[in-house]
């Protein structure tokens, strides 16, 4: 049994693995399937600072090996959170981090204020990145400036474990990483959804109601694998890795090209208890080669 | 014997299960309706009708997500599920192909499942339209078993879609209308005479969206109380993705977890 433990600012992770959010529930729905306390961490859905309805259905559409969603932040709002979810997952024994989105920098600092005074929320991620929000989330994510100052805003209020989740829909990711690292973030995520489109050629109309839609899945691994690559080397922040991870064997790719810790999204809908398969695939390779600790492969990639 | 369903809270203490179940029967009803059966080692998980699986298509890159399919029938007493199943493109051709002996990974149950009446006298009506009366059959017999005979009004194109008639009639009085006359009355369900003849106290419906509309506002316009059974596009099946939300008077909820089934009062349809 190698040592799972990892570190990512002041927060200890028993394991590597955590769950996407919007893509776990609150944890709860997924009690049935899988020991939640197994988990390193479960993120919840992404939270506003006022309730939103999200976009008209159809939100959904599948892809090859993957999905496009515009859920658009469904969320019954901060209050809601604090007052009727976070008392029935507080004292889930793993690290509950509460998503946070925005379409003003005022909302992620409200938001952001109010979660830092649940003592059972040790961490935020912050979601400068989502694709679905017409104002806001996508400005804030593809601009180095903009980024910088959503954090910079959230860091002076907030204090405990900052991760901020980045968008792929940038040409460069690093410059961004950077900017976010400069302003006081303890970690970033990425990849959050990716842009894309289906059509349903019978009706010659969209599929989505909001058009376009963000893709994910192991459609998109390749690409999160490459950034989370560029990221890892032009940040000393540690690295969270997501996006089209499916088993132990991705799990352990984002590791190698320098993520400290790794997210599992779509894949829950595949097979809901894919969590717990990736942790004891991951202690199975390291026992396997004699690693001690999963810290001795993060990074670890030879080119 | 009916008061284990009376308490809507109840289904929070429904345990969910992953399961590999095995494949004992694969048939062709029609030419594109298999009846697929399936057993499990231990004994089934207990189920609503109503309620839903999610099941595990392993095929090609295109059928990544699991399919929704309704809960059929339950054989308690050779520990079957049965999943009637239309076949309209990949996922629902590659359970059709699935040989006897081979496993097939489902999540079930799903969803809350059809309000059974509380009183032995009420007389309900179910209706269904296309592959939409699939679950009518597990429902069928629950009434039956507590005391509700049930009618049903089984609507098809023609008689090369009707399914099961011989296991629906085993519960209740079937009735059929099909839009070429080749079978039963011609037209639309909601156009059968028995719904001048007898006067019902429910009505449960699943099929295609405007049949479901029909059926709403015969119950309206008769104050029926009435409920639906969606067939939204699903991605997790659980709740978690919010993908297959349908509107409604509580703004915009979850058809595989708040539903599939709804009261037509909760919806916003045009009835
Ligand atoms: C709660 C629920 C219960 C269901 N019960 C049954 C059942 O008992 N038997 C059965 O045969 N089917 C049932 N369905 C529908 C079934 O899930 C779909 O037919 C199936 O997913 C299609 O998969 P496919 O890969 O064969 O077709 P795809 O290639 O995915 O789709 C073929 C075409 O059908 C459309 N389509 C796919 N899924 C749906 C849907 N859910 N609603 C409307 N259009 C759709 C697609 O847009 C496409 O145009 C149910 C759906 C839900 C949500
Ligand atoms: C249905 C759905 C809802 C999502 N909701 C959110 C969200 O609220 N906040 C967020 O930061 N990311 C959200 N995401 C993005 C995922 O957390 C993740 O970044 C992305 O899906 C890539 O990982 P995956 O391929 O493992 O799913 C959502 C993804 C899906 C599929
Ligand atoms: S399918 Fe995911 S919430 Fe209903």
């Amino acid at each position: 049994m190698a040592d799972l433990n990892v570190n990512i600012g002041e927060l200890k992770f028993k394991n590597p693995v955590m769950t996407a959010s919007g893509t776990f529930g609150y944890g709860e729905e997924f009690s049935d399937f899988v020991d939640l306390e197994r988990i390193g961490g479960i993120i919840v859905k992404g939270t506003t600072i006022h309730k939103r309805e999200g976009n008209p259905y159809p939100r959904m559409a599948e892809t090859p090996s993957g999905m496009l969603n515009a859920v658009g932040l469904q969320n019954k709002g901060v209050d809601y959170f604090v007052k009727e979810i976070y008392p029935r997952i507080k004292n889930i024994n793993t690290n509950i981090i509460v998503n946070v989105s925005g379409s003003s920098i005022e909302d992620y600092v409200q938001t952001a204020e109010i979660i830092n005074e649940l003592v059972n929320i040790p961490a935020i991620e912050l979601n400068i990145s989502c694709p679905n929000v017409k104002q806001g989330g996508m400005t804030f994510g593809v601009s180095p400036v903009a980024s910088a100052k959503v954090v910079k805003a959230v860091r002076s209020v907030y204090k405990k474990t900052l991760i901020v989740k980045l968008t792929p829909n940038v040409t460069d990711v690093a410059e961004i990483a950077r900017a976010v690292e400069a302003n006081g973030a303890d970690s970033v995520s990425l990849i959050n959804t990716l842009l894309g489109m289906a059509i349903d050629v019978e009706k010659q109309c969209p599929v989505l109601s909001t058009i376009t839609g963000g893709l994910s899945g192991p459609a998109v691994k390749p690409i999160a694998l490459r950034m989370v690559w560029q990221v890892a080397n032009a940040v000393k922040i540690p690295v969270i890795g997501l996006g089209g991870i499916m088993n132990w064997k991705d799990a352990v790719e984002f590791l190698l090209a320098g993520a400290t810790a790794i997210q599992i999204g779509t894949a829950n809908f595949i097979d809901p208890s894919v969590t717990t398969k990736v942790i004891d695939g991951i202690n199975d390779y390291l026992d396997r080669r004699n690693y001690k600790s999963v810290k001795d492969i993060i990074g670890a990639l030879s080119v | 014997m009916h008061t284990k369903y009376k308490s809507k809270n109840l289904l929070f203490f429904m345990k969910k299960f992953i399961l590999d179940l095995i494949v004992t029967d694969n048939t062709f009803l029609q030419e594109n309706f298999v009846l697929l059966k399936l057993t499990s080692e231990l004994p089934l998980p207990e189920m609503k009708p109503g309620q839903f699986a999610e099941l595990r298509i392993d095929g090609s890159p295109t059928t990544f997500l699991r399919r929704p399919i309704s809960i059929n029938f339950v054989d308690r007493q050779r520990n079957e599920i049965w999943f009637s199943i239309h076949i309209i493109g990949e996922g629902t051709k590659w359970l059709s192909l699935l040989p006897i002996g081979s496993k097939l990974n489902v999540l079930l149950p799903l969803g809350n499942g059809f309000s059974l009446p509380e009183t032995p006298s009420d007389k309900p009506l179910l209706i269904g339209g296309g592959i939409g009366i699939a679950p009518l059959l597990f429902l069928g017999e629950q009434l039956s078993k507590q005391g509700n005979k049930p009618t049903f009004i089984l609507g098809a194109r023609g008689s090369n879609d009707l399914l099961q008639l011989e296991d629906f009639s085993r519960y209740g009085d079937v009735y059929v209308t099909t839009e070429d006359a080749s079978y039963g009355e011609k037209g639309f369900v909601t156009q059968h005479s028995i719904l001048n003849k007898v006067n019902f106290d429910r009505i449960y419906s699943c099929g295609p969206k405007p049949m479901m509309i029909a059926v709403a506002k015969y119950a309206k316009s008769k104050s029926i109380f009435c409920e639906v059974s969606l067939d939204n596009m699903m991605a997790c099946g659980v709740g978690a993705c919010l993908c297959c939300v349908e509107n409604t008077k509580d703004g915009h909820l979850c058809v595989c977890k708040e539903g599939p089934v709804f009261n037509i009062n909760q919806l916003l349809w045009q009835i």
